[in-house]
């Protein structure tokens, strides 16, 4: 573990996972770079020229990023130096203890879980891990969960609940890991238990999805009482590819469909689908993983507060209540008025839905 | 995960005309017979894909079926559009099926015990669970539990419906609590996967029974055979992702043939003293 690199530490260097749309960007991060460089070497200044490179790199980044169509958007959430679960555990969590393994085959490496001071509070963090390194990412399967993760992560949840500590839960995966030993195991089984247990778990639970929020992967630990995608985050029900390749018979498609299918942090906020997108820097994430970090903790700490006044009884049931009315459909009339809509529901009554605001950066 | 199995593996219905090759075996079948027989083959016990209303009538005893919930409809929340616009694939199905959507429920009576039953149908989008299949779940559920009768899902999908999105994938979720308050409310819950039950509807209220029944061969699984053998970069093991896979693994508790069905459900109910 200790190889891993620290986030903050490449910074700059990171030509080699360039985005096509971020290529102009780099070549003004690299021309600062040099610049800077040979002022100290030669002594000159480039002061002004230096911040006159800035001040378009500002105005680059905030067209590019401004301007994200769907599928960029979820380049930017699969970006290679965004951070990841063990980032935010070592930049936001003190005394992180965590706890190993679903007491009945494995301990599944692409869900971490453990006890945390986080945001002023002890919770039991639980959360999809890629793997920064080659080494973790093997080990935790790119973080796709088999259901030894499932598992794992409902024992942690089950321990939260005895001890009454609250649930706060990060997503990071593609999916739940597609394979001939995660069927014989029971994936399917294993995450519809979830679902069911964290439907009635008797202690406040918090979900933020702060990469990809992959299908039935991501919600298996994802059911709570606020839920918030960050601004370069995807969820959805399926990959755009997949989704391209069943109903444009091609992967090529995937634009088209990370479009169709509303996947963005805006579009769920508008659907009512989920409460709160959680600001990144200008740039994404991995232009600045401490400034994204301190805004996950200001999201995490004001949920969990809200969560603190109301009974468990009261939490539970609203929870029940939100799953309940979450849906979009109506009564068809006569067949002579088709468009006559007698009945619509949308998923919530209330709180409603916001934004929090960047933290200053 | 949202993968539908593909329909050309194993046709929806029996194909026209008075004879019919089974796609089990090859054995050219008399249709009337086939019929007779519950759509299974009378050779090789090759299980068909029936549509719902078909389902109910097999089940319930003859009339006593009263379906509720019957016009709800897709909103089309996304406004979703691929080759074609979601709303008019949905008129479309409408009139070529003459169903509103993928799941019918209501309240029958298998063998004389009453029951609330979920029968979803393969011919609408596969059988895949969007917004109304996710509302009708649940509220049968509910219905379970006001009733104090059982439930009993008959299901058949390819999962969630990705051209409701999101709003589709916390119907998995939405379902999966329902089945929760007809847990703590000591309802008795009887799934009958038959072929397929696969992705996001395995992975909620699907896996969630009491009891599991599997139709024989049944397709019972997570994800996209493609998807796995892509993964893996090699064939899948032979009878993967069927009933009798699960059965081995420790995931269904019986496969029960078709004409079984109504007496293993019956004798279930009567064992639960329900």
């Amino acid at each position: 573990m200790s190889s891993r690199p620290s986030v903050s530490e490449p910074q700059m260097n990171h030509s080699k996972y360039l985005l096509e749309f971020e290529k102009p960007i780099a070549k003004m991060e690299q021309e600062i770079q040099r610049l800077e460089s040979s002022q100290v070497e030669s002594g000159r200044d480039y002061a002004d020229i230096i911040k006159s490179i800035r001040d378009q790199l500002t105005a680059a980044l905030r067209e590019a990023y401004g301007n994200l169509t769907p599928w960029e958007n979820v380049l930017v959430a699969r970006h290679p130096r965004r951070p990841l679960m063990r980032d935010y555990i070592r930049m936001l969590c003190r005394d992180f203890c965590e706890l190993h393994g679903d007491r009945q085959c494995a301990d599944d490496k692409a869900i971490v879980c453990g006890f945390a001071r986080l945001a002023g509070q002890r919770v039991m963090l639980i959360g999809h891990h890629k793997g920064r390194d080659t080494r973790e990412k093997i080990e935790s399967n790119f973080g796709c969960a088999h259901p030894d993760g499932y598992r794992k992560a409902m024992r942690a949840m089950k321990l939260a609940e005895k001890f009454h500590v609250p649930i706060v839960s990060l997503v990071d995966t593609p999916g739940a890991y597609p394979g001939v030993e995660s069927e014989e195991r029971g994936i399917a089984c294993a995450i519809a238990v979830n679902l069911m247990e964290m439907s009635r778990l008797k202690t406040p639970i918090v979900a933020c999805v702060i990469g990809e929020g992959g299908s039935g992967g991501a919600l298996g630990i994802a059911v709570a009482d606020q839920v918030a995608v960050m601004q370069h985050a995807y969820y959805s029900v399926i990959s755009p590819e997949g989704c391209a390749a069943i109903l444009w018979k091609s992967g090529e498609h995937a634009p088209k469909a990370a479009k169709a299918l509303r996947l963005t942090p805006e579009d769920l906020l508008r659907l009512k689908l989920i409460d709160a997108i959680v600001p990144e820097p200008l740039g994404g994430a991995h232009r600045d993983p401490e400034a994204t970090g301190k805004n996950l903790e200001t999201w995490i700490g004001r949920s969990l507060r809200e969560l603190k006044r109301p009974k468990v009884e009261t939490i539970v049931r609203r929870r029940y209540e939100r799953l309940r009315h979450i849906g979009s459909f109506h009564e068809s009339v006569a067949a002579d008025n088709p468009t006559k809509v007698s009945k619509t529901r949308s998923r919530r009554r209330q709180p409603a839905a916001r934004v929090i605001t960047a933290a200053q950066s | 995960m949202t993968e539908m199995p593909s329909t050309t593996r194993r046709v929806v219905d029996v194909p026209e005309g008075a004879w019919v090759r089974c796609d089990g075996c090859a054995a050219m079948i008399y249709r009337r017979l086939l019929e007779e027989n519950l759509r299974v083959c009378p050779e090789c016990g090759h299980h068909y894909r029936i549509d719902a209303r078909t389902r109910i009538r097999q089940l319930n005893d003859a009339d006593t079926f009263e379906e509720f919930l019957s016009d709800l409809e897709s909103s089309d929340p996304l406004e979703f559009e691929d080759r074609l616009p979601y709303k008019e694939r949905l008129a479309e199905l409408k009139d070529k099926s003459g169903e509103h959507e993928a799941i019918v429920v209501g309240k029958g009576f298998v063998k004389g015990r009453p029951v609330i039953m979920g029968v979803m149908n393969p011919m609408f989008i596969m059988g895949s669970m969007g917004a109304v299949v996710g509302e009708k779940v649940a509220a049968a559920a509910e219905r379970a539990i006001a009733e104090d009768l059982p439930l009993v899902m008959v299901t058949c999908s390819g999962g969630a419906r990705m051209m409701e999105g999101m709003v589709s994938l916390v119907q998995m979720a939405k379902t999966a609590a329902a089945i929760a308050k007809l847990d703590e409310a000591g309802g008795l819950y009887i799934v009958v996967m038959t072929d397929p039950t696969t992705a996001g509807v395995a992975a909620s209220f699907a896996f969630l029974g009491d009891f599991t029944l599997a139709e024989p061969g049944a397709q019972i699984g997570f994800a996209g055979p493609r998807v796995i053998a892509n993964t893996i970069k090699t064939t899948l093991p032979k009878g993967f992702q069927t009933a009798e896979f699960m059965l081995e693994h420790g995931y269904i508790d019986r496969i029960v043939r078709r004409k079984d069905l109504r007496s293993e459900i019956a004798r279930l109910i009567d064992y639960c003293n329900k």
